[in-house]
C-alpha cells in the first residue's frame, strides 16, 4: 500500500503488521515472556528451601514415587505432540481430526492433572502438607501453579473444540489453534523444568 | 469528536445476533458512552482523570501527615493512623498516580505518534482500565472497612504475616496490588504489540518518537517486572490464609526472601515511573528549543541500556541487610555504572537546549525543572550505591528526600509538562499561561521547601516512618519548613484545578499545532477525532511533521515551506472509517477480579468461585463477540489501524458470526477507504 514502505508485512491472514506476525501472536509471545519470570521467581523460591525445613519430610527422595510421576510427565509431553497434530489437521482444512486432537490433548492433560490430584492427596495422607514445612510449602505452591496453567489450558482447548464443533473455526482460523499451541507448549516446556527441579536433581 | 460515528452505527443491522444477556452497546455518547469505550482516547483520558483524582487523595494523606510532624509529639494521628498514612501515600502515589497517568500518556498518544488508528485490542485495553480502577478503589476501601494497609508499600514479611498484621489490612495491599499488576501486565502486552505492530508507513524503530520508545522499554520493564511482585503476593498470601511457611523463620522461612523478589520488582519499577517522563521531556525539550533532540539515538540506546542494566541494581535497597561484602561491592558498581545511561541523556537534554532559540512557555518550564530537580535526585541516589553511606543513611529521610526527587521532582515534573503540552490536542484547547506560570513556579518552590529539608533531617539522623519525635532531637526547624512547603504545593494544585476551569471557561481553539511540534499527533485536527487519522500518515524522518513545515535554504538555513502539505487533510471529515465498538464485557470481566479479590480478603472461598465465573463469562462474551459490529472483515489492510483484530487474551475463542452484513450497511469498505476523496 505504500511505496516508501519496507517495514510493512503481511502475515498471510489478512492483518497488516510491521513485523509480519499477527498481534494475537506477538501478544502471546509476549504474555508467555512475563510468564516465564513468574515460573522463574516460583523455581527460585523452591531451589531456595531445598533442605532447609526443620521438620517433616524434607527429601523429595523421603516422599516421592518417582516413577509414578515419570509416567504422568511423560503423558503431558504426549499431548504437545497431539497439539501439533491437531494444528496440522486444521492447517490441511481436517476439522474432524482437528476435534479429535484437541480432545486427546485436553485428555491427556486432564490425565496428568488427576495425576496431580492423586499425588497431592497422597502426600497429605502421608503428613506433607502447604503448611508442614517449607519444602511443602513451595512444592505444592510451585506444582499448583502449574497445574493452574494446565488447567487453564484444557480449558482454552475444549473452547476450541467446541467453537469448532459448531463450524466456527474454520481453516482459516488455524492460527488461533496455534497460538493456543504456543501456550499449551510452553507450560508442557515448563513442566520439563519443575520436574527436572524438583524430582531429578539429587 | 463521537458523531463521526453515529452515520456509522445504524440501529437496525439484520446481522446483529440477538445477545441473550446484554445488547450490544451502541452508543458512544454520554455515561455509557463512556463506560463502554474501547477507544484509546478516551480510555487514556478515563485513566488520567483516574489517576488525578488519587493524585489528590495521596496528596492529602502527605498533608495530614506533614501536618502531624509539624511539631515535636504531635497529637494529630495516632502511631496506627500514621502507618496507614505513609503505606497508603506510598501506594497510591506510585500504582495509582504516577503509573495510570503515565498509563493514560501512553494510551493516547502513543498510538498517534506512530499513526495508529487504535490500540492492537482496544477491549483489552478497556479492561486493563477497569480492572486498575477496581484494584484502586478496593485498596482505598479499606479505609472504610477496617483499617487501610499499614506495612509500608514495600509490605516487608514478615512484618506483613498473620502473626504481626492479624487484621485485613495487609490483605486488602495484597489483592488491591494483585489486581493493579494484571492491569500493567496487560496494558505492557498491549503496548508492546501495539508498537510494533501498528507503526505507520515508513515509522520504523529509529524514527519513532523517544516517547514511544519510552513506552516500549516501560512496557517491556512492567512485563518483566510484575510477575516477580505477582509471585511474592501469592506467597504471602498462601502464608496469610492457608498457613504456609515462606517467610516464617520458625520453620525454616527466609525473610530476605521477600526483599529480594520485592526489590527485584521494585527497582525496575522505579525506572518503569521515571522512563515516561523522561520520554516526554525528551519531546517537550525541542519543540521548545527549537531544535532536533541532541543524539537521537544515543537517548533512546541509554533508555533501553536503562531497561536492561534496572534488573541489575536492586540489592542496593537492601544494603543494611548483611548479604556480605561481595554481593554489596557488586551492587554498589552496578548502582554507580547505571547512573551512565541516566547522564547521558541529562547531557543530551542540555545539548538540545544549548543554542537553541528557547521559548519559555509552560510545559518548558516543567521540562527544564525535570531536568535540574531529576539530577539533584540522581545525584543523591549515587550518594546511596556507596555503601558505607547507604549504610549510615538507610532508614533516615535522606531516601526520603532523594526518592522524592526523582519521583517528584522527576516523574511529576515530567507528567506536568505532558499535561501542558498536549492538554490542546485532547481538549482542543490550551491551558492559561499566565495561570499556569504561577503553577509551575509554586509547585517548584513548594517542592523544594518540602524536600529540600529531609536531606538535612536525615543527615541529623531522623528516622522514617516514625509518627513523632521529641522536641530535644533538633528537627522541630526543618520539619516546620517542610510542612509548609507541602502547602504550598497544595496551593500549586488548586492553581492547576482553577488553570483547568479558567482555561475551559475562556477557551480559545488551539488549532491543529499550537506549539509548532515536530511529531504526527500535531498533523491532525484538536481534539482528535475518534479514527484519529483522516488518512494513515507515511513517514520519511524522524520528526517527521518538522521536515514536512521546514527545509533548509542554500546555505543551509531553517526556511518555513509554505505551504505545509498537510494543511489539506485537516478539513476532512471522515465517517467511514471502520473502528471497534464499544463493549460492555471488558468491564463484566473485571468486576469478576473484584469479587474474587473481595471474598479471597474475607476468605469466603464459594463467592470467589462466584466471581471466577462472572470473569469466565465476562471472557467468553468477549471472545465470542466480533471486535466490530457488524462483523466484516474490513479494516485490516488501512495500515495504521487495529480495526478488526479480535483481542482474544488467551488466544483461545475467537468465534465471529459469518459476515453476513452488507458492508453498505457503513457505506463503504475501508479496503477502498484510502482512496476515499478528501476533498
Amino acid at each position: 500500500m505504500s511505496a516508501v514502505d519496507t517495514t510493512v508485512h503481511s502475515d498471510g491472514h489478512g492483518h497488516v503488521t510491521n513485523t509480519g506476525v499477527s498481534n494475537e501472536k506477538v501478544a502471546m509471545w509476549a504474555f508467555l515472556g512475563s510468564e516465564c519470570l513468574l515460573f522463574g521467581a516460583l523455581i527460585s523460591t523452591y531451589l531456595l528451601y531445598r533442605g532447609k525445613s526443620v521438620s517433616g519430610p524434607r527429601e523429595p527422595a523421603d516422599i516421592f514415587d518417582i516413577p509414578f510421576t515419570s509416567v504422568s510427565s511423560f503423558v503431558l509431553l504426549m499431548s504437545s505432540l497431539t497439539m501439533v497434530l491437531a494444528l496440522a489437521a486444521i492447517q490441511r482444512r481436517d476439522e474432524p481430526r482437528l476435534r479429535l486432537w484437541l480432545l486427546a490433548t485436553a485428555l491427556l492433560g486432564a490425565t496428568f492433572i488427576a495425576g496431580q490430584i492423586y499425588e497431592f492427596t497422597a502426600f497429605v495422607k502421608e503428613g506433607l502438607t502447604i503448611s508442614t514445612n517449607v519444602f511443602g510449602s513451595s512444592f505444592f505452591v510451585l506444582t499448583g501453579f502449574h497445574g493452574v496453567h494446565v488447567t487453564l489450558g484444557i480449558v482454552m482447548l475444549l473452547s476450541l473444540w467446541s467453537l469448532s464443533a459448531r463450524g466456527k473455526l474454520p481453516p482459516e482460523k488455524s492460527e488461533t489453534v496455534e497460538i493456543a499451541g504456543l501456550y499449551w507448549h510452553f507450560v508442557d516446556v515448563v513442566w520439563i523444568v519443575i520436574f527436572t527441579v524438583i524430582y531429578l536433581i539429587p | 469528536m463521537t458523531s463521526v460515528l453515529e452515520p456509522s452505527a445504524p440501529l437496525e443491522l439484520p446481522a446483529a445476533p440477538p445477545d441473550p444477556v446484554l445488547r450490544r452497546p451502541r452508543t458512544t455518547q454520554g455515561f455509557w458512552g463512556w463506560i463502554t469505550t474501547v477507544d484509546h482516547k478516551r480510555i487514556g483520558i478515563m485513566y488520567g482523570v483516574t489517576a488525578f483524582v488519587f493524585f489528590l487523595f495521596g496528596g492529602f494523606e502527605a498533608l495530614l501527615m506533614r501536618l502531624q510532624l509539624a511539631q515535636p509529639n504531635g497529637t494529630l494521628l495516632s502511631a496506627d493512623f500514621y502507618n496507614q498514612l505513609f503505606t497508603m501515600h506510598g501506594t497510591t502515589m506510585v500504582f495509582l498516580v504516577v503509573m495510570p497517568i503515565s498509563a493514560a500518556f501512553f494510551n493516547y498518544f502513543a498510538p498517534i505518534m506512530i499513526g495508529a488508528r487504535d490500540v492492537a485490542f482496544p477491549r483489552l485495553n478497556a479492561f486493563s482500565y477497569w480492572t486498575f480502577l477496581f484494584g484502586a478503589i478496593l485498596i482505598n476501601s479499606s479505609f472504610l472497612l477496617g483499617g487501610a494497609p499499614n506495612g509500608g508499600w514495600f509490605g516487608y514479611a514478615p512484618n506483613t504475616s498473620i502473626t504481626f498484621s492479624p487484621g485485613h489490612n495487609i490483605d486488602f495491599w495484597i489483592f488491591g496490588l494483585q489486581m493493579l499488576g494484571i492491569a500493567s501486565t496487560v496494558g505492557a502486552v498491549n503496548f508492546i504489540v501495539t508498537i510494533l505492530n501498528l507503526r505507520a508507513p515508513g515509522m520504523g524503530l529509529f524514527k519513532m518518537p523517544v516517547f514511544v520508545w519510552m513506552t516500549l522499554v516501560a512496557s517491556f520493564l512492567l512485563l518483566f517486572a510484575m510477575p516477580i511482585i505477582t509471585v511474592a503476593l501469592f506467597l504471602l498470601m498462601f502464608d496469610r490464609q492457608f498457613g504456609a511457611n515462606f517467610f516464617n523463620p520458625a520453620a525454616g522461612g527466609d525473610p530476605v526472601l521477600w526483599q529480594h523478589l520485592f526489590w527485584l520488582f521494585g527497582h525496575p519499577e522505579v525506572y518503569i515511573l521515571i522512563l515516561p517522563a523522561m520520554g516526554i521531556v525528551s519531546e517537550v525539550l525541542p519543540v521548545f528549543a527549537r531544535k532536533p533532540l541532541f543524539g537521537y539515538p544515543v537517548v533512546v540506546f541509554s533508555g533501553i541500556a536503562i531497561g536492561f542494566m534496572g534488573w541489575g541494581v536492586w540489592v542496593h535497597h537492601m544494603f543494611a541487610v548483611g548479604l556480605g561484602p561481595v554481593a554489596v561491592s557488586a551492587f554498589s558498581i552496578s548502582t554507580m555504572f547505571i547512573a551512565v545511561p541516566t547522564g547521558v541523556k541529562i547531557f543530551n537534554w542540555l545539548a538540545t537546549c544549548w543554542r537553541g532559540s528557547i521559548k519559555l512557555s509552560v510545559p518548558m518550564l516543567f521540562a527544564l525543572g525535570f531536568v535540574a530537580m531529576f539530577t539533584i535526585g540522581g545525584l543523591s541516589g549515587v550518594t546511596h550505591s556507596v555503601s558505607p553511606h547507604d549504610r549510615q543513611q538507610t532508614d533516615t529521610y535522606y531516601v526520603v528526600a532523594h526518592f522524592h526527587y526523582v519521583l517528584f521532582g522527576g516523574a511529576l515534573f515530567g507528567i506536568m509538562a505532558g499535561i501542558y503540552y498536549w492538554w490542546p490536542k485532547v481538549f482542543g484547547h490550551l491551558l492559561s499561561e499566565r495561570i499556569g506560570k504561577v503553577h509551575f513556579w509554586l509547585w517548584f518552590a513548594g517542592f523544594n521547601i518540602t524536600f529540600a529539608p529531609f536531606h538535612i533531617l536525615g543527615l541529623e539522623g531522623m528516622p522514617r516512618r516514625i509518627y513523632t519525635y521529641d522536641d530535644d532531637l533538633g528537627f522541630d526547624y526543618w520539619n516546620m519548613v517542610s510542612t509548609v512547603g507541602s502547602f504550598v504545593i497544595a496551593a500549586a494544585v488548586l492553581v492547576f484545578l482553577y488553570n483547568v476551569w479558567h482555561s475551559r471557561r475562556h477557551a480559545v481553539p488551539a488549532g491543529p499545532d499550537p506549539w509548532d511540534g515536530r511529531t504526527l499527533e500535531w498533523t491532525i485536527p484538536s481534539p482528535t477525532p475518534a479514527y484519529n487519522f483522516a488518512e494513515v500518515p507515511e513517514v520519511h524522518e524522524i520528526d517527521d511533521f518538522w521536515h514536512r513545515k521546514y527545509g533548509e535554504d542554500d546555505q543551509g538555513r531553517m526556511v518555513k515551506l509554505t505551504p505545509p502539505d498537510t494543511e489539506g487533510s485537516l478539513d476532512v471529515h471522515r465517517d467511514d472509517v471502520h473502528l471497534p465498538s464499544p463493549s460492555y464485557f471488558p468491564m463484566v470481566a473485571s468486576f469478576g477480579l473484584l469479587i474474587i479479590a473481595y471474598s479471597m480478603i474475607y476468605r469466603n472461598y464459594a463467592v470467589a468461585v462466584l466471581g471466577a465465573l462472572v470473569m469466565l463469562g465476562g471472557i467468553y462474551a468477549w471472545g465470542l463477540e466480533p471486535s466490530s459490529e457488524p462483523h466484516d472483515d474490513h479494516g485490516h489492510d488501512d495500515g495504521g489501524g487495529a480495526t478488526s483484530h479480535d483481542p482474544d487474551d488467551d488466544g483461545g475463542h475467537k468465534g465471529v458470526e459469518p459476515a453476513d452484513a452488507p458492508d453498505a450497511a457503513l457505506g463503504v469498505n475501508s479496503g477502498t477507504a484510502e482512496q476515499v476523496t478528501t476533498t
